[in-house]
C-alpha cells in the first residue's frame, strides 16, 4: 500500500470513529460545562484571573483536584501535603489503569493523550462502551479522552469569563447529570455483562462502596473501596477458583 | 503565596496527577504480558469501579436530615426505571436530571 493510501484509510477511521464517539460523549460535555462554569465562577470569586481556571484545567486535568487547589493555593505554601492530598485524591486514576492495561495498547501516538487524560468519565466509557466492528477502538479510545479534556478546558475558561452571569438563572440540580450519566453506563454494563460473575463483581463494588461511605466518610472511602476490591479480588482469584474469559 | 510558589503547587499538582494515570502502564508496560492476576483484575475492576462512581456521585446526598435523600432517590429510580424500559441514554439521562431540577428548585 502506498504512504497517502495508508494515510488516508488512517483518516477515513479517526473520523468514523469520531462520528461514533461524539454523541456517546454528549451527556458529558453537559455535565462537564456546568461543573466547569461552577469552577470558573468560584475560582475568580476567591480572587483569581479569569485565566486560572483554564489554565488548571490544562494542567491539572482532575475536576474535584482543580477545586482542592484554589484551596491551596490559598493557604500557605506547602509542596508536601499538595503532593500528598493529590496522590490521595486521585488514586482511583492507579486503578482505571490497571483495568485498561490490555486495552490502552498499540495505539501509537494516540496512547500518551489517552493515559494523560485518563478521567473518572473516560474510563467509564472506554471501559464499557460495545463497539461496532466497523468502529476503530483505538481511535474510538482516543477521541472520548481528548473530548473529555476539550469539553473541560472550554467549560472552565466559560466559566472564569461569564460564571458570573450564571448567577441569574436558577440551575439548582443540573449536576444530576453526571450520576445520571453514571448510572447509565452502570446499568448497561449489568445488562451487557458477558458473565454473572462481573455482575457479582459490579454489585459488590457498590456495595462494599455505600459501607465505606458511612463508616469512614466521603474524603477516604473511593481509595478504601477499591483496595478492599483489590484484596477481595486476590482471594477470590487465588484461593476461590474465581476466573474470567 | 509569592506567584512562584503558586506555579510550583500547581506544577506539582499536575505532576502528581499524571503519575497516577501513567504508574500502572510502567509497571505493566504493553508489549509485555503482565501477570494472570493482573488481567483477571481488567476484567474484574471496571465493574466493580463503575458501580463504586455511582456511589461516589452520590456522596454529597444528605440522608439523615431533611429532604432525607428522597430527591435523589426519586430521579435515581426515574433514570433506572425509564432505562430499563426505553435503553436510550439520552433520555433517561435528561429524564432524571430535569426531575431533579424540579423537585430540588421547589423544596
Amino acid at each position: 500500500m502506498s504512504n497517502s493510501s495508508v494515510i488516508s484509510e488512517q483518516s477515513h477511521k479517526g473520523r468514523h470513529a469520531f462520528s461514533y464517539a461524539f454523541p456517546i460523549m454528549l451527556p458529558v460535555g453537559v455535565s462537564f460545562f456546568f461543573i466547569g462554569l461552577g469552577f470558573g465562577l468560584y475560582a475568580t470569586s476567591q480572587g483569581f484571573s479569569w485565566w486560572v481556571p483554564p489554565v488548571m484545567a490544562m494542567t491539572i486535568f482532575a475536576g474535584s483536584m482543580e477545586f482542592v487547589t484554589i484551596g491551596m493555593l490559598l493557604a500557605g505554601f506547602d509542596p508536601i501535603t499538595a503532593l500528598m492530598l493529590t496522590l490521595f485524591v486521585n488514586g482511583r486514576h492507579v486503578f482505571y489503569g490497571l483495568s485498561m492495561l490490555s486495552k490502552y495498547v498499540n495505539m501509537g501516538w494516540k496512547w500518551y493523550p489517552t493515559v494523560a487524560w485518563m478521567c473518572d468519565e473516560s474510563f467509564a466509557i472506554n471501559a464499557t462502551t460495545k463497539l461496532p466492528d466497523d468502529v476503530d477502538e483505538k481511535w474510538f479510545y482516543f477521541h472520548v479522552a481528548w473530548l473529555n479534556y476539550a469539553f473541560w478546558a472550554f467549560s472552565t475558561f466559560m466559566g472564569g469569563l461569564f460564571g458570573n452571569l450564571l448567577a441569574n438563572y436558577d440551575l439548582r440540580g443540573i449536576d444530576f447529570v453526571l450520576p445520571g450519566l453514571f448510572i447509565v453506563i452502570f446499568l448497561d454494563m449489568l445488562l451487557n455483562a458477558r458473565s454473572h460473575t462481573i455482575r457479582i463483581f459490579g454489585v459488590v463494588g457498590a456495595i462494599v462502596a455505600i459501607f465505606m461511605l458511612i463508616i469512614f466518610g466521603k474524603s477516604t472511602f473511593m481509595l478504601l473501596s477499591m483496595t478492599f476490591m483489590l484484596v477481595a479480588c486476590y482471594i477470590a482469584y487465588k484461593w476461590g477458583g474465581v476466573h474470567l474469559e | 503565596m509569592s506567584n512562584w510558589e503558586m506555579v510550583i503547587t500547581v506544577a506539582i499538582v499536575a505532576i502528581g496527577t499524571l503519575f497516577t494515570r501513567f504508574v500502572s502502564f510502567l509497571i505493566f508496560p504493553p508489549g509485555k504480558t503482565a501477570p494472570p492476576f493482573v488481567l483477571f483484575l481488567g476484567k474484574a475492576l471496571p465493574a466493580s469501579v463503575m458501580g463504586m462512581l455511582v456511589v461516589y456521585t452520590f456522596k454529597e446526598t444528605t440522608v439523615l436530615t431533611y429532604p432525607y435523600g428522597i430527591p435523589e432517590l426519586i430521579a435515581f429510580l426515574v433514570t433506572v426505571g425509564l432505562h430499563l424500559w426505553k435503553r436510550n441514554m439520552l433520555v433517561s439521562i435528561a429524564a432524571g436530571t430535569i426531575i431533579y431540577m424540579i423537585i430540588v428548585q421547589n423544596i
